[in-house]
């Protein structure tokens, strides 16, 4: 960010600049993923024994920054949600770190999870679900509030400001129940509960993957009004790779629980490198025709992630596999050959140079 | 921000048309006032749940509505048919008023066949949501358990605790208690998991809420509807259980009123006074049924879904 736009937006909005909370600073990223890993046992046989196990996160390092969209596509069971829910310390990580604006969550020196939580949320897929059908729609918003010691009144001043917020007039809807709204109108509830605790990260779980097309265009028309005003950052997970290009700063592409390519919209979108992350975007539907891909689509399902393919995880599905692909795990490196000279995010997870250069540009 | 009223993106999103004042009437009520609205309009329903008014008052008042005691026998009046002048059910084989008998065997048969299941309700429910709610270790410890007493049949193990502990209605309540708490336990398992599952449950440990808070507010409000609903039909087959081990003679000891005692003292008089003798049998069918309609009205009216 420019000196210039500083200046201005502080005219207009608190920036990560201003925002009392901001420890590092604007050049610190907002969140640091380290070697996060999650594996399942599967557990069978006589007295419960691990028999297999499943490798749902592994080894997955990113980061994103402050005000940013960082979207993460892949194919259903990639890990994408289960990276989101290790975030959010749903689920216990096996290994690695998470670091929230430089202070290490759940270290010595670094904040607690509950702490990190008040400055991180999350909206679930399913809208309906992810309500109390017990409790109105204002008393879900003031819920976490009020658990965190916010008076009542206050709690419940702060839900009907929320609902203006996402566009819902309180005093029609603050005492509705979530069966009385539309899928949309629970979603924007599930958006104002996730922004009561004032977070500075969201993380939209396939928030918007539920809806119709044209209440889909209104939410992300929401989610962009509420990130610009409220200065915040989100990690957009999604599989829908049109909504991902729109949203999105920078994108990460997951399989079978790796990152396999990581850049900004254009690099991904564009000049994708990795084998897997062009075979997704060839799976893209497009109406223009000039944009027509010609390389095949990918064909049956990623493999049992209790068994993944040693070394690289997309060989067995890749027409470049060689034998280094089966022996060593590739790291995320820079392509082979950028697009520009000059240096960028851009990081591929990919041992054959030849693989990253079959073709330069699909969409030319 | 836009004015609500005016802006018409803001008007579609609000379903008004326009220049209606937004009426939040139809939000007016809570969940518990849709589940009565819901029930006002299914007569099976309510039907049931007037007889099963009446039995309970007919048990309650029995002093009072009786009119006759029903210890005293009288031999020379022994086995009267329905419509005897004095007894306008009958007499039993002592010749004691069956329609005195049949209201105070209510008593003992309602409290026979309600309390277990409201002592399993507290024992079970209670276990299960903790087994639900921990799962793991816990969970397992709690689950296998019940397995242990799902192996044997109910009524088989409610003979053998019985015959155990000796014949007597503490005795029966408690054995059936005991034999209602294995799938007391698995209900209320099965629906905690399942709630713990949902993503607002998620989105509650999300925002820092602790699991005591969890369960207050997220878990058993949304459990405790599926669990009544399994215990009111569970009442009936308590009824038809403690009536079956006093029928044994392992419950209620004669000459008191029990409903099953009675059906097991009249049975010999089946074929000279078949319609006296169902009478007891025909108000353990009547009130079993009717707590299984009963519960069957609570469960669909309860269910939010269905409104959805």
């Amino acid at each position: 960010m420019t000196a210039e736009m500083a200046g201005a937006a502080a005219i207009t909005m608190p920036t990560s600049a201003t925002d009392p909370r901001d420890r590092g600073g604007p050049a610190q990223p907002l969140l640091i993923v380290d070697n996060l890993s999650r594996h399942f046992p599967v557990r069978g046989g006589l007295l419960n024994r691990r028999v297999a196990t499943v490798q749902a996160v592994d080894d997955v390092s990113f980061f994103v920054r402050k005000g940013e969209t960082l979207g993460v596509v892949g194919e259903s069971g990639c890990g994408k949600s289960t990276t989101a829910r290790l975030l959010m310390r749903l689920i216990e990580p096996d290994s690695g770190s998470v670091i929230f604006d430089g202070d290490a969550v759940g270290g010595r020196d670094g904040i607690g999870v509950n702490a990190m939580r008040r400055q991180m949320q999350m909206v679930f897929q399913d809208s309906y679900s992810s309500l109390n059908p017990r409790m109105t729609i204002a008393e879900s918003i003031a819920y976490a509030p009020r658990m965190h010691g916010v008076r009542r009144k206050q709690a419940a001043a702060r839900a009907e400001d929320l609902l203006a917020q996402v566009g819902l007039n309180p005093r029609a809807y603050a005492r509705r129940y979530p069966h009385e709204l539309s899928g949309g109108q629970r979603q924007r509830v599930n958006i104002a509960r996730a922004l009561a605790l004032e977070p500075r990260l969201v993380i939209l779980d396939e928030a918007v993957s539920a809806l119709d097309k044209s209440v889909e265009a209104q939410v992300l028309n929401l989610l962009a009004e509420l990130k610009a005003r409220l200065n915040l950052t989100y990690l957009f997970i999604s599989h829908d790779l049109n909504v991902v290009e729109y949203v999105s700063d920078r994108v990460m592409v997951m399989y079978l629980g790796r990152i396999v390519e990581t850049g900004t919209v254009e690099e991904i979108y564009h000049h994708p490198r990795h084998p897997y992350t062009r075979a997704l975007f060839s799976s893209k539907p497009t109406l223009d025709p000039d944009r027509r891909t010609t390389e095949m689509p990918l064909t049956g399902d990623p493999p049992n992630p209790i068994n993944p393919p040693s070394g690289c995880r997309f060989r067995t599905r890749c027409k470049f596999a060689r034998d280094i692909c089966a022996a060593q795990t590739p790291a995320l490196a820079p392509p082979f050959a950028p697009p520009s000279a000059r240096p960028s995010s851009h990081r591929v997870a990919c041992h054959v140079p030849e693989a990253q250069l079959a073709m330069e540009n699909p969409h030319a | 921000m836009t004015d609500l009223a005016t802006d018409p993106l803001a008007r579609d999103l609000l379903h008004q048309p326009p220049g209606s004042a937004l009426s939040p009437a139809a939000a007016a009520g809570g969940y518990w006032t849709a589940v009565a609205q819901r029930l006002a309009r299914d007569p099976v329903t309510l039907a049931v749940t007037a007889i099963l008014l009446a039995i309970v008052f007919l048990a309650i008042a029995a002093p009072l509505v009786a009119g006759a005691d029903p210890y005293a026998g009288n031999v020379l009046a022994r086995l009267k048919p329905i419509g005897t002048p004095g007894h306008w059910l009958g007499t039993d084989e002592t010749g004691r008023d069956l329609w005195a008998r049949l209201c105070f065997g209510g008593r003992l048969s309602l409290l026979a066949g309600i309390l277990p299941v409201l002592i399993s309700l507290a024992v079970g429910g209670f276990l299960g949501v903790v087994a639900g709610y921990a799962g793991g270790i816990v969970g397992t410890l709690i689950m296998r358990t019940m397995d242990v007493f799902y192996a044997f049949p109910s009524i088989l193990l409610a003979i053998a605790i019985c015959g155990l502990l000796g014949n007597g209605l503490s005795n029966s309540i408690l054995a059936l208690a005991v034999v209602f708490v294995p799938p007391m336990v698995r209900i209320s398992e099965t629906v905690t998991t399942q709630a713990r599952q949902l993503d607002f449950v998620e989105a509650a440990r999300a925002s820092g809420t602790s699991a005591l808070q969890i369960i207050r507010h997220h878990v058993l409000a949304n459990v405790l509807g599926p669990i009544l609903v399994y215990a009111t039909s569970l009442i009936s087959l308590s009824i038809i259980l403690s009536a079956g081990l006093s029928f044994l003679g392992l419950g209620v000891t004669p000459p008191q009123a029990e409903w099953g005692l009675m059906l097991n003292s009249l049975r010999q008089a089946i074929y000279v006074q078949p319609y006296v003798a169902a009478l007891p049998g025909l108000m353990i069918f009547v009130t079993s049924m009717c707590f299984n309609l009963m519960s069957d009205g609570f469960r669909s009216a309860m269910d939010v879904k269905l409104n959805k």
